[in-house]
């Protein structure tokens, strides 16, 4: 069981890293869709199946094509030039911090009394998911549904282009 | 894998009896992980041969149309071209440009032929005739077919060439418009059925109305409906006709795979034809009452033959309108998508919710139900349908 | 080592990773990805808990998580809207060059 827990844990931490310090911005996006879709094997490995499915329809079929798009659309497909110097001293200060983040929240995991219940994942059925989100979190599935309207609607007009449709232009 | 059916005739049970035959000798805890390959190796072998009858039969079936008739020189009505097909993409020279990304170029065919198979395991082809029997089984089909929209992506971006990054674009945003009418019109299923597994859902539609007329959900008016989006969205999503930009080879000469050469171009052509064959699969499963008989009296037909039967009608339709129509337009596509499909099939979703909530009503309360899903399904139909022709007026020439 | 502290330590390191990307590149789309990851480690943290630690009601922390990815792609989307418009006002996205405002 570890040794699944290990090789997926492994291959994400891998992917992200190497997205996070790529040159190239498409194959860092590639790389980070390969470490999502890491995280999705370990939901299938903690046996949340339908969180699995979602975050693979979600991270790798959308979001993973707003940044392609992103990335077309601003003409950053070309290799980056390596950094100036002061950026380069950010960066590694910035790599100091992130392992200080690391090590306190490590040490505050090792250091922690926490109890490991039994070795059978909760028995969460799509049945229970639907009435629950329905029933007791109803308010907050309205509530998130405006937010995603607004924000998309907001997205769109943002990085719409401002020029009128031009009459000759319908089908 | 269950034991399958117990009381059912011989040709129903004939799967199971093969494979347990086939792992009878090998001792209790091998038995599921040998049960599983024979599942893998199965679904591969009969859709392997379905796509090499597919590329056939379309040929056939496209030079009929266009009055001809395509290939028959390679065997009895051409019957060895698939074998002939083959043998001409494996003996050909794999190129790629110097200038290309080596790994994506070889691992884009590779992760789309992946996900496209993956897309198999959850479609129930018979009574007890599913690969995996999951809780989610419609979401997982969902998220299996988007994953492949990266890699089409990844192909267009790592042949390092123009066109076949502009197509990979287009391909791209065609993929994201024609997936929202997917899902959507799928979710109307669902919530009739209140189950995401798709066996669950095949059984929800058994039973039959004065004898003879299958409660299958195309026969309902927001099951019609449903249908047709979700039947124009798979068109859609498998790059056919009339929405085959991405390959047009009119326009950018083989889109996104332009760069692909031999064994590589065959696979990508059997993950849209795998794709093909699964999205027409799940419209059999959602609407068409998946493995189940259109009439009482046939139920002797094995459950199984009844599934291929539907496919292969579904597949038929798909080549018949590839034949038909002519291709759409970059513009025009993706206006049809959002400005049509969608809304459609949001209204379709409340019809559905109307459907499952008036189930109570009987005498000339049915009537009035049938009267309000069908106004729910046809008038969106006809006031989009009107708003979005708008415009077409007598065409006007600027000369130069 | 249990398998829970296993699961923390592995959303710990990923969060790492995230902030050292967000922090350390000068992109604006690096960045909003290493947002991404940061979010994502933290969505490991709640099905590892949900895993392992009864609960009472055992859905909520898939709700949660459910939740949480659907506000990051909002938040994805927006942030690739912003940095598409900030393209197209000054055509650079490196983050040093946004000093519009400075001074």
């Amino acid at each position: 069981m570890s040794a699944a827990l290990a090789i997926v844990a492994l291959a994400t931490l891998g992917s992200a890293a190497a997205a996070m310090l790529g040159r190239s911005l498409l194959r860092s996006i590639f790389m980070l869709a390969v470490s999502w879709a890491g995280v999705a094997a370990f939901y299938m490995w903690a046996g949340a199946q339908f969180v699995a499915f979602a975050q693979v329809l979600i991270y790798l079929g959308a979001i993973s094509m707003v940044a392609l798009f992103a990335v077309l659309l601003t003409r950053q497909s070309r290799d980056e030039a390596p950094p100036p110097p002061a950026a380069l001293r950010r960066a590694i200060l910035a790599v100091v911090a992130a392992a200080g983040v690391a090590a306190v929240l490590l040490w505050a995991v090792a250091h922690s009394p926490l109890a490991v219940s039994g070795s059978l994942a909760p028995a969460t059925s799509v049945r229970q998911l639907g009435f629950d989100l329905m029933g007791r979190h109803a308010a907050a599935l309205l509530v998130v549904g405006v937010l995603l309207t607004i924000a998309l609607l907001g997205a769109v007009v943002l990085a719409a282009d401002g020029a009128q449709e031009r009459p000759g232009d319908e089908p | 894998m269950s034991a399958g059916p117990t009381d059912a005739h011989l040709l129903e049970r004939a799967p199971f009896l093969l494979r347990d035959w086939l792992t009878h000798a090998l001792p209790e805890p091998l038995r599921w992980f040998a049960n599983t390959l024979i599942a893998i190796a199965a679904i591969l072998a009969i859709f392997g041969t379905l796509f090499a009858l597919l590329t056939l039969v379309e040929r056939k079936v496209l030079g009929r149309v266009q009055n001809r008739p395509g290939p028959n020189r390679t065997g009895w009505f051409g019957i060895l071209q698939p074998v002939a097909d083959g043998i001409k993409m494996l003996t050909k020279e794999d190129i790629v440009p110097r200038a290309a990304d080596p790994l994506l170029h070889f691992l884009a065919p590779v992760a789309l032929l992946g996900f496209s198979v993956l897309t198999f395991a959850v479609i129930p082809y018979g009574r007890d005739l599913v690969a995996v029997r999951l809780d989610a089984g419609v979401l997982y089909f969902f998220a299996a077919g988007s994953a492949t929209e990266l890699s089409i992506f990844m192909a267009g971006w790592s042949s390092n060439n123009k066109y076949a990054l502009v197509a990979a674009m287009r391909a791209l945003a065609q993929l994201i418009s024609y997936e929202l009418p997917l899902l959507l019109s799928a979710v109307p299923v669902v919530l009739a059925a209140g189950t995401l597994s798709a066996p669950d859902i095949v059984e929800s539609q058994g039973g039959f109305t004065w004898g003879f007329v299958p409660h299958w959900h195309v026969f309902t008016p927001w099951g019609a409906a449903a249908f047709l989006v979700f039947f124009i969205s798979a068109l859609s999503e498998s790059n056919r006709s009339p929405f085959d930009l991405p390959e047009a080879e009119s326009e950018l000469i083989a889109g996104h795979l332009t760069e692909y050469s031999g064994f590589k171009y065959a696979l990508f052509f059997m993950a849209e034809y795998f794709g093909m064959c699964s999205l027409c699969g799940m419209a059999v499963t959602l609407f068409l009452g998946g493995w189940q008989a259109p009439l009482a009296a046939l139920e002797f037909i094995p459950s199984y033959a009844w599934f291929a039967l539907k496919l292969c009608a579904l597949l038929l339709v798909f080549i018949w309108i590839r034949a038909t129509l002519p291709r759409l337009r970059m513009d025009q596509l993706t206006r049809f998508a959002w400005k049509f499909l969608v809304p459609l099939a949001l209204v379709n979703l409340a019809a559905s919710a109307f459907w499952s909530l008036s189930f109570g009503w009987a005498g000339p309360m049915q009537a009035l139900r049938w009267a309000i899903g069908i106004a729910l399904a046809v008038g969106p139909f006809v006031l989009l349908g009107r708003r979005l022709g708008a415009g077409i007026g007598p065409r006007t020439y600027r000369y130069a | 080592m249990n398998a829970l502290q296993l699961c923390l330590a592995f959303s710990s390191l990923l969060f790492a990773v995230g902030l050292a990307g967000a922090l350390a590149r000068s992109n604006a789309i690096i960045v909003l990805l290493g947002l991404e990851l940061m979010l994502n480690a933290a969505n490991i943290n709640f099905i590892a808990f949900w895993r392992f630690s009864p609960s009472s009601a055992p859905a909520t922390g898939v709700i949660f998580v459910l939740f949480s990815i659907a506000v990051a792609a909002a938040e994805a989307a927006v942030g690739m809207a912003l940095v598409i418009a900030i393209y197209r006002h000054q055509k650079t996205i490196r983050l040093p060059d946004a000093t519009d405002l400075k001074g």
